[in-house]
């Protein structure tokens, strides 16, 4: 391990984050809401995933994508197609004129499975491909532009036709992938029904398990030399660069993670969902997973996960009462939150509550820097 | 090019960048012995800036080939001249200024530089040791636990020369290390380039001559992308050609 204490890897602060966020999801959200609120709170943790892998690339390494969708999407259809093809046995398709395949296909005069769908027959293949497809495409364009020292705003753009080009894809190509209803009436997984109450209640938890690998996964990133060279990288990346690092690879590596957690959680949508269409895919939806980036604040992968919860219950709530207002509503928020919080709902903690509650915690465990260790507060990681 | 090999430490032949047609440097040799401290003066435009940015790579070359330690420099990627030897401080300051003074040094301690190594990386008791030595050279021990925002402008002035000596290259390539000091800490900053020259290599570009004159073993002077002169300097100082246009006004 890359770290010297405990202490390196999280502070006082951060276990007390991680612990409260525990607490929520794991005791408090379970035992207060109905399981249809339940599962409603698993697919805006699935939009967490996503938020915490914008903390890296957006956050720290100042790399903001407008196409997370677009591996978001990736990591949910890797997950519907194979549960579709599972649900697509000749028995089940038998009116079918070609019984076997997706109906789908069939209404599309399609009669043979497509080449790219064959690996998604295999549990494990898929399984993989959800985590690995997202990040070998955020690879290529992450190759294509960091090499080519794009970043910014073209950067933002790039991503956002990105996410553009894919709906058109996904919506034009309806025999090959559900068009624009998207991959429907997903049944079971492995032979179990996925659209039962324990399975939902069973699908929370399995969500909010993976949550936390990711979380400690980008904290251990974050903590590790290379949260470092982020933050420096932001600041001064020629300083960076002529320090001998490949200033590229870094970020390479932030933004193939980033997409990695996000089809992670497109995985874990569909799942909870039961379906998944183009509608997560596009400019829409990428620039509203900024905004709970935006809102948790950017410098907190906890706060991220904060931010998925509160603006997707704004959304069903405030969204389901006025829809055709939403967006504004969220624009505003939007706008609201880059002028007067800039880091978010977590900057707000670091700001009013982090001093009292250190106090707290001082006089029940005695002060944090007593012991001398003081190489492990990192000014701008805390 | 085929430029010959030689025992100096740099050597830059027939070197030319010219950006849509105007030469900012223009078929420019010289050569740097090693220890030596070698300043670059000149007008503003001459292309003091500009032949660092080619040395380091920051600056592809349209002709011509530098040879650091007879290796062609031109070919190699930024990242790879570092690893070759060669350091560089910018003209502004660029110090991390989000990270602590210590976190600055560390970054650029020269190990683990792959992302992979970096995810790896234990702050062990080398890598402090290291850390500290350097702080203690740069008048920083005091400090390594600030924010680098918080420090003075000759402070982060120091802390980049720091950064650089760090990563213990062959040659050094500063510009203008003094700009914005005040007189102690110009005094303090000479002393610290000569303590430096006894181990490395360096071209220091600067513009205030009394500064020069402590310290450079030569000059050579810039106009318009060619050398105007070169030597020690008290001789490049009395030149006429000098005095009309750089030093006479």
């Amino acid at each position: 391990m890359p770290f010297n204490s405990f202490r390196d890897f999280m502070s006082r602060q951060d276990v007390l984050a991680f612990a409260v966020l525990a607490v929520l999801l794991i005791v408090i959200l379970p035992l207060t809401l109905d399981v249809m609120r339940l599962n409603q709170a698993g697919k805006f943790l699935a939009f967490g995933f996503v938020a915490i892998g914008l903390v890296l690339c957006w956050g720290y390494g100042g790399i903001l994508s407008l196409g997370q969708g677009v591996f978001y999407g990736l990591g949910g259809y890797a997950m519907a197609m194979f549960l579709k093809l599972e649900a697509s046995t000749p028995e089940n398709t038998s009116i079918q004129s070609t019984p076997g395949i997706p109906d789908f296909m069939d209404w599309n005069r399609i009669t043979e499975l497509p080449w790219f769908w064959v690996p998604f027959e295999s549990f494990t293949l898929s399984l993989i491909a959800i985590v690995v497809v997202p990040s070998i495409f955020a690879y290529l364009i992450g190759v294509a532009m960091f090499k080519r020292r794009v970043s910014g705003v073209y950067f933002a753009i790039i991503t956002q036709s990105i996410a553009a080009i894919m709906t058109i894809l996904i919506i034009g190509q309806q025999g090959f992938t559900g068009g624009v209803n998207g991959i429907t009436d997903l049944r079971t997984l492995l032979g179990w029904d996925i659209n039962t109450d324990f399975a939902d209640y069973v699908l929370y938890f399995v969500c909010v398990a993976l949550l936390f690998v990711c979380l400690f996964i980008g904290q251990f990133i974050l903590k590790s030399k290379v949260g470092r060279v982020l933050v420096a990288m932001r600041g001064s990346e020629d300083r960076v660069r002529f320090s001998g690092y490949d200033v590229a690879n870094f970020k390479i590596f932030v933004f193939c993670t980033g997409a990695a957690f996000a089809g992670i959680g497109g995985a874990m949508f569909t799942l909870q969902e039961g379906f998944m269409s183009p509608s997560f895919v596009g400019v829409v939806p990428s620039i509203e997973m900024v905004i709970f980036c935006a809102v948790g604040g950017r410098l907190s992968l906890v706060g991220a996960v904060y931010g998925a919860l509160l603006v997707n219950l704004a959304k069903t709530t405030f969204g389901e009462a006025f829809p055709e207002l939403w967006l504004f509503a969220m624009g505003l928020i939007f706008i609201g939150v880059v002028l007067g919080l800039p880091n978010g709902v977590a900057g707000l903690y670091n700001s009013y509550a982090a001093g009292p509650v250190d106090k707290v915690l001082d006089r029940l465990f005695g002060s944090e820097n007593s012991d001398g260790l003081k190489l492990s507060q990192q000014g701008a990681t805390s | 090019m085929n430029a010959t090999n030689t025992d100096f430490v740099l050597a830059v032949e027939g070197l030319t960048v010219s950006f849509d047609g105007f030469r900012a440097v223009d078929d420019l040799s010289f050569y740097v012995d090693r220890n030596e401290i070698r300043v670059v003066i000149g007008p503003n435009g001459a292309g003091k800036t500009t032949v660092l940015d080619l040395i380091c790579g920051k600056t592809a070359a349209t002709q011509g080939s530098i040879k650091f330690m007879n290796r062609e420099l031109t070919k190699l990627s930024e990242p790879d001249i570092v690893k070759a030897g060669v350091g560089r401080k910018f003209q502004t300051p660029s110090v991390y200024t989000d990270l602590t003074v210590f976190e600055n040094l560390e970054i650029s301690y020269p190990n683990s530089l792959s992302v992979f190594k970096s995810l790896m990386f234990k702050r062990d008791a080398e890598v402090i040791r290291h850390i500290e030595e350097t702080a203690a050279r740069i008048y920083l021990s005091e400090l390594l636990h600030t924010q680098a925002d918080l420090l003075s402008h000759g402070q982060k002035q120091w802390l980049e020369i720091g950064m650089l000596l760090i990563q213990k290259p062959q040659l050094l390539m500063l510009d203008e290390p003094v700009a914005g000091m005040s007189v102690a800490e110009r005094t303090q900053t000479a002393a610290l380039l000569r303590e430096i020259a006894k181990e490395h290599t360096m071209i220091v570009i600067e513009h205030d001559m009394q500064f020069v004159a402590e310290i450079a073993h030569k000059v050579t002077v810039l106009h318009q992308g060619k050398i105007l002169a070169e030597g020690s300097p008290e001789k490049v100082k009395q030149d006429p050609k000098v005095i009309e246009v750089y030093l006479g006004h």
